[in-house]
């Protein structure tokens, strides 16, 4: 499956990419800041995704709340997300709205300052301290998104701390920390604009150009800490947490080949092999077999500097012991490590991930968000369509080498979570209270 | 610095694009069964639904969740392929697939690229026609079942979902039991319950097959004639539950969860069946209130007081008359606030009509947003499937957009006066009672009952 791509750059540095697709009347823009969590400095953390927030607050051209209500009167979704590596805005809108929105996003891109306010910021901060709540803190197992990239990555790592960030460090961002953001980051020659679905080039290009061009290039971005990590963790990390959880919950993580990477197709078939669906190792070893497992599954990251996370998600049937859970994952991890794959296996894992990633691609959305991510980390859109192909070539004997050099005792972390009152009760009877 | 005058006003949209909905053919299929085929070219991609009348509402008295694990079943064997070679089968052909029932249906679910689309297809066709119910899968599924009820009751947006059900409907209503059952009705479930709702209910006659994508018409006719030439039955008599409000008098109930950080909280009544003559006007009406986020409520609790991450209302639409709920999540100190503001909105747009402005908002994003929400074969299977749920017609995508705009602002008042009822909406807020329990009595929203987790009466 092949996608049309074509690129241009503006003077200012605006990375532009289009593809059409003319059946059905819709159109999708994407935007890719390359700037995530990992670019925030100390006592600062969730700033980039509070930063995300205010940019739906209105800009110099457009009033409060005015850009959701535009585009949903135009007939459009919208949203935007924050990651560790990028901050994403999209909208899918009918096709004749295509320029309002590329006015929209070029208002808050070019002239976003003159639109905020102390009353703003100190409102979405309230937001985001209950978005804080809603999906972590009062979320059972909700922790885990702060807590396995804080015990997989070093302290000093820029993928370690918490991406919607600590209740204090939000209270102290300042609307001169937004400002200061946003003339770092929020420049043309740091984003990547993409458009997907019915347009016409032409007429798309002129508009970005109107729309765009007139914003200035910004001062350069501070770099990054280094990234660079060894390929394994080095020791057997572990955390156990006694949370408000009614069964047992292992995350099993491992450090992993970056997105991109040759490995890291090997490394997502592998993934694919032990935890995607009811075919996986787990599934049908640890829910079926055993039944030590409600449910098991697997994922990466899919951070493209440093190094990337595999983890396998596996949540204990009730009276199943965390400790068993886990030493029942880690056996199915050893067995794959010794025996190895099967070819069988193999391509059960590019069936699935290819035809999810078809299924994908029917949204404009999902084209234009595909395209930015290219564009964003490898300067590349056209990468999109070697896809397939690079899963496609991933052999038994890749997955092998993979899980003899990143499975290994050494590269494991745990991240485990116990229902608090089981942990009590295994307390009192290790302290002799039983009787 | 710079001179920052040089942007330009903002553009007009131009004239939109045509759209139709994908265009689809019916056939009778000679087992009786009905075909529904919806070509769609974008991608190498297809997606079947099969729609049968085996919904929760079937379940018998003290069986709840029979339904659901009917469903469940059906990929755990068939007389040829045991569960996991079934799945394994599927899964080598890059096919999705799931099963579920949910209130008036049980649907089974595939999605395929067209390569693998007739072998892919047999297979499916093999599950729901030949499942083998094995006991040792049955117990599994229900242990299962055992452990999420126990999970729900640590997670507190679903646990608030299930109480308000209970709370809003007269106690004999399916309704105002989970889908999945409870713990008791799923105990009570045996293997033969399930062949025995499989036998009377997942028949050839009673089941409509959708299927969409890179096909065509004949190819989709010949690939399912061939599948489910071994099929038959004819179609099982229709069920209804009760869908009548609790006749207990209004009340707000707080479910305690010690120390929660925020309190999610459910504002809801029995609403309207999905065929009311009122569904445009209430849809209208619904995306005015709370259906977007531009709407009041969620710009009132989200953007105007900081109380929530998001807030939003709903009519679920059933058969039957399925809930009206407002949903939001707070921090603890506001939460009688945060519920006050819930009412009033529901008093304010049954006392004035609402501007033009707020009229064209939801007109326009709702008929807008249509073309958008089509762009998968899942989703056009599944809006055909919905067509056949509730009997409506061929053409109801062609008038959909025309029926949202003729909809006036007296409308959305008259639907609002008729369908929102202030005087029957009950509370129901999982939270930390220490914390919330005083200011929720002051609300005038009836009296406030505590009640653990699992819903006993605890003060």
């Amino acid at each position: 499956m092949q996608i049309p791509i074509e690129t241009f750059r503006l003077p200012n540095g605006l990375f532009v990419t289009l593809s059409e697709d003319h059946t059905a009347p819709i159109v999708a823009v994407n935007l890719w800041y390359h700037v995530g969590s990992a670019n925030e400095r100390e006592g600062l953390t969730g700033f980039a995704h509070l930063f995300e927030h205010m940019l739906f607050q209105g800009s110099e051209h457009v009033g409060t709340n005015e850009h959701f209500e535009t585009i949903q009167r135009a007939g459009g979704t919208l949203n935007g997300s924050t990651w560790l590596e990028r901050t994403n805005y999209f909208e899918t809108v009918p096709s004749n709205h295509l320029e309002s929105i590329l006015w929209l996003e070029a208002d808050r891109m070019g002239y976003l300052l003159p639109g905020m306010t102390q009353q703003k910021l100190d409102l979405q901060r309230d937001v985001v301290k209950n978005e804080r709540r809603w999906s972590m803190d009062n979320q059972p197992y909700g922790s885990w998104w702060e807590k396995l990239p804080a015990l997989c990555f070093p302290s000093s790592h820029p993928f370690h701390h918490s991406l919607i960030g600590s209740m204090e460090d939000l209270s102290a961002a300042s609307l001169e920390d937004v400002a200061t953001f946003f003339r770092t980051y929020y420049t043309p020659d740091n984003a990547v604009l993409s458009i997907a679905g019915d347009f016409d080039p032409e007429q798309a290009r002129a508009a970005v150009e109107r729309y765009f061009g007139p914003i200035p290039r910004g001062p350069g971005k501070p770099p990054l800490r280094d990234m660079s990590l060894p390929p394994v963790l080095g020791e057997r990390l572990r955390e156990t947490v006694q949370d408000d959880v009614a069964l047992s919950r292992v995350f099993l993580a491992f450090r992993s080949p970056v997105f991109g990477s040759d490995e890291y197709y090997a490394a997502s078939a592998c993934a694919a092999i032990l935890g995607m669906r009811r075919g996986s190792r787990l599934y049908r070893n640890l829910v079926r077999e055993q039944q030590l497992a409600q449910d098991a599954g697997a994922f990466t990251y899919d951070l493209a500097k440093g190094a990337d996370l595999l983890v396998l998600d596996v949540t204990a049937r009730p009276g199943v012991r965390s400790d068993e859970l886990e030493r029942a994952i880690e056996a199915e991890v050893d067995r794959l490590r010794e025996e190895g794959v099967s070819a069988e296996e193999v391509e059960r894992a590019q069936a699935l991930i290819e035809s999810d990633f078809i299924r994908g691609m029917q949204l404009a959305g999902e084209r234009a968000d595909q395209l930015s991510k290219f564009a964003t980390f490898f300067g590349e859109p056209r990468l999109v369509n070697e896809q397939l192909e690079r899963y496609r070539a991933v052999r038994p004997a890749d997955v092998d080498a993979f899980a003899r050099a990143r499975l290994g005792e050494n590269n494991r972390a745990s991240l485990i979570y116990v229902p608090r009152v089981a942990a009590d009760v295994e307390e009192a009877v290790a302290a002799g209270a039983g009787a | 610095m710079s001179a920052a005058t040089a942007f330009p006003p903002r553009p007009q949209p131009g004239a939109p694009r045509p759209y139709s909905f994908p265009h689809f053919e019916r056939r009778t299929l000679g087992n009786g069964m009905t075909l529904i085929v919806a070509p769609s070219h974008k991608l190498p991609v297809v997606s079947a639904i099969a729609v049968i009348e085996a919904g929760a509402v079937c379940d018998p008295v003290g069986r709840e969740g029979l339904a659901a694990l009917t469903a469940a079943m059906l990929p755990e064997g068939t007389a040829s392929l045991d569960g996991e070679a079934l799945a394994l089968r599927f899964e080598r052909l890059g096919a999705s697939v799931t099963t579920g029932a949910d209130w008036d249906v049980a649907t089974a679910g595939l999605t395929v690229t067209r390569p693998h689309l007739e072998s892919a297809l047999a297979l499916f066709a093999d599950m729901l026609t030949a499942p083998s119910f094995p006991s040792r899968e049955l117990e599994r599924l229900k242990a299962e079942r055992m452990a999420e009820l126990l999970q729900l009751r640590t997670e507190p947006r679903g646990l608030a979902d299930e109480m308000m059900s209970r709370f809003i409907y007269a106690p004999e209503s399916r309704y105002a039991r989970p889908e999945g059952g409870t713990p008791s009705s799923v105990a009570a479930i045996e293997a033969r319950d399930a062949g025995e709702l499989y036998s009377a209910r997942y028949r050839a006659g009673g089941t409509t097959l959708v299927i969409a994508g890179d096909v065509t018409v004949d190819d989709a006719t010949r690939l399912a004639k061939d599948a489910f030439r071994g099929w038959s039955g004819g179609a099982p008599s229709p069920v209804r539950t009760v869908d009548a409000p609790t006749a207990a008098p209004r009340g707000v109930h707080i479910i305690a969860k010690a120390d929660a950080p925020q309190s999610e909280i459910r504002v809801a009544h029995v609403g309207i069946p999905r065929m009311h003559p009122d569904y445009f006007r209430v849809v209208v009406m619904n995306a005015v209130l709370g259906g977007l986020f531009s709407s009041r409520i969620n710009l009132n609790l989200r953007e105007r007081n900081a109380f929530t991450y998001g807030a939003h209302s709903e009519f679920e639409w059933r058969r039957g008359a399925g809930p009206f709920v407002v949903s939001t999540a707070v921090a603890s100190e506001v939460t009688a606030a945060a519920a006050r503001e819930i009412l009033a909105e529901v008093d304010r747009i049954r006392e004035e009509p609402i501007s033009d402005e707020e009229l064209t908002l939801a007109t326009s994003y709702l008929s807008g947003v249509f073309p958008i929400r089509y762009e998968t074969t899942s989703a056009i299977a599944t809006a055909i499937a919905n067509l056949v749920l509730y009997g409506l017609e061929d053409s109801y995508f062609d008038s959909y957009r025309s029926k949202i705009q003729s909809v006036t602002a007296k409308d959305v008042l008259e639907a609002a006066r008729r369908h929102l009822d202030p005087g029957r909406l009950r509370l129901t807020v999982v939270g930390d009672a220490t914390k919330i329990r005083e200011p929720l009595e002051e609300l005038g929203a009836g009296p406030v009952v505590a009640y653990d987790t699992e819903g006993t009466v605890i003060g």
